[in-house]
């Protein structure tokens, strides 16, 4: 694994006031600690994105995957790391418009590009339609997979108001809103404490559905 | 991950050039696979090159009446072409039925074909394994080989193919157009793309070293019904055991590729001249020289049962 884990345990300390912390003060905190470091191996490399709206300068071993620079870098905690392997989507960030597995891909790679996670989406006392769904829904129970769920369901509802079909499309050209397409769009996402069921129905809300 | 060089490619040539002077230099795409793969340390580049802004990323009519898809076009767009929903339906399914969502936004079309094998002992480095390591013998053979390959397999590899998306190609004839380092462009029919194992399995393609997949063509439209059944241990999100891809003509003719039993996405002549007879005969066809084990002959029965239900289903709509 990366030497990014030797950030870890200094991370873990400030973690606490950073949850306390609004996402504007985390944004802003983002660029204070967007310092190069040093490293055994790969020489470092300027990495120019836009989070949440905001601009950041970072200096990035290139083995450093894009997960690693939200979270580690930029103190956005708000995006997990499940398996690190793109297996359980808890890394499930946005990326110029489409929803990705931050742990599968490399900072470098991504330099000049915009990236939404869920501190972007809403703010505790604004919140995403979606985040106040999956509240009102109950679409979680230990809440770890929750970020990348709703960063996944935000796009996925695109996805279906763009046409773009799926394995649950029974025309390819007829692309409905139906429980057989969300959980299958939704397959990447994984839930284990199993509150499938109700992320369907935060989903079917936000995209004004009846939910029964 | 081993550390590495990384470079963005600013044109197809440059990038082929690079790959083939630098000494362990690979390409990256979509990185699903590779990082991955780079993570555990079974593939350990010494320099990447981003091929992500040559803008191989548009799907294109040909003069000859199909379509030249670019290497960089992600599995999600090609999947919603208009015109590949249209007159290559098959591949849409495919791709459809391969990954997530978030992966298929990022895994590219060249880089789908090249995806290694999920072996569970490939992504092991505790167990032998002469795809990872020449040489080092099979764990696979003798252990827990249920999700492995019946057709196309040798005393050295065991490993099959994973990609759903190949299996489409395969059954439309399609060609994988490259450049090497050299400049000079090559046109590689898909039935040649993928190595067999034999002796070297860590050999899985035909390309030369530092050569680009630069786009993948499919001849113009075959018409049919087309149709792409997975079976599979998870409804989404899951590799497959077996899946067949088929097209199947009004005057009863129809063709078939298989993906789950092959070293590479299998296809034969045979299963195709089959299939005015049947199910039964297509999968005996199809299944000719299959080599099982304990664990993974199951796929034989799977094969012909899906098959089955595909010629059910199409007697249902007829």
């Amino acid at each position: 694994m990366s030497s990014d884990h030797l950030t870890r345990r200094g991370l873990l300390q400030g973690s606490a006031a950073l949850a306390a912390a609004s996402p504007v003060a985390a944004q802003a905190q983002a660029a204070a600690v967007a310092t190069p470091r040093r490293n055994g191996g790969s020489a470092m490399m300027p990495v120019e994105l836009t989070v949440n709206g905001r601009e950041v300068h970072l200096q990035l071993d290139p083995r450093t995957s894009l997960l690693d620079t939200l979270r580690e870098h930029l103190h956005l905690t708000g995006t997990k790391k499940g398996c690190d392997h793109g297996q359980c989507g808890a890394c499930t960030v946005i990326v110029e418009g489409r929803r990705i597995n931050s742990c599968l891909t490399l900072a470098v790679m991504h330099d000049g590009e915009s990236i939404t996670t869920i501190e972007g989406l809403g703010t505790p006392d604004k919140l995403h339609p979606m985040q106040k769904a999956f509240i009102v829904h109950d679409g979680y129970q230990c809440g770890y997979c929750t970020p990348g769920q709703i960063c996944s369901a935000v796009a996925v509802l695109d996805e279906i108001k763009a046409g773009i079909p799926s394995h649950a499309t029974t025309e390819l050209n007829d692309v409905s809103l139906n429980d057989a397409e969300l959980r299958e769009r939704m397959s990447g996402n994984i839930c284990r404490c199993a509150a499938y069921p109700n992320i369907i129905a935060a989903m079917r809300d936000v995209a004004g559905e009846k939910v029964a | 991950m081993k550390t590495f060089t990384y470079e963005r490619a600013t044109s197809v040539q440059a990038a082929a050039k690079a790959a083939a002077s630098v000494q362990g230099a690979r390409f990256i795409a979509g990185g699903t696979n590779l990082l991955d793969l780079m993570k555990l340390q079974i593939e350990t580049p010494t320099h990447l090159i981003d091929v992500n802004h040559l803008g191989l990323d548009r799907i294109e009519k040909t003069d000859g009446g199909g379509v030249r898809i670019g290497a960089l076009v992600r599995n999600t767009d090609l999947a919603a072409d208009k015109s590949v929903r249209q007159d290559y339906a098959v591949l849409s399914r495919a791709l459809l039925a391969g990954a997530s969502g978030q992966l298929r936004n990022k895994a590219t079309t060249g880089g789908n074909l090249l995806q290694r094998t999920r072996c569970t002992y490939f992504y092991d480095t505790r167990m032998p394994c002469n795809k990872r390591q020449p040489g080092s013998g099979c764990g696979a053979l003798q252990g827990m080989n249920r999700s492995l390959a019946i057709l196309g397999v040798s005393d050295a590899c065991i490993a099959q193919h994973p990609s759903d998306m190949a299996v489409a190609m395969r059954l439309l004839d399609a060609q994988v157009d490259t450049m090497g380092a050299d400049g000079a462009a090559r046109a590689i029919p898909i039935a040649d793309f993928h190595l067999l194992p034999g002796d070297t399995p860590h050999r899985e393609s035909a390309l030369r070293p530092g050569e680009i997949i630069t786009s993948v063509t499919l001849p113009k439209p075959i018409g049919g019904t087309h149709v792409y059944r997975k079976v599979r241990d998870r409804a989404s999100y899951a590799f497959a055991l077996v899946s067949v891809a088929a097209v199947f003509g009004k005057d009863g003719t129809a063709r078939f590729a298989f993906g789950g039993i092959g070293a590479k996405p299998w296809r034969t002549q045979e299963a195709d001249a089959a299939a005015k007879s049947g199910a039964k005969a297509v999968a005996e066809a199809a299944l000719a020289g299959a080599r099982t084990t304990h664990h993974n002959d199951f796929k034989k029965t799977l094969v012909e049962r899906t098959l089955a239900s595909l010629y059910r289903q199409r007697e249902a709509r007829a």
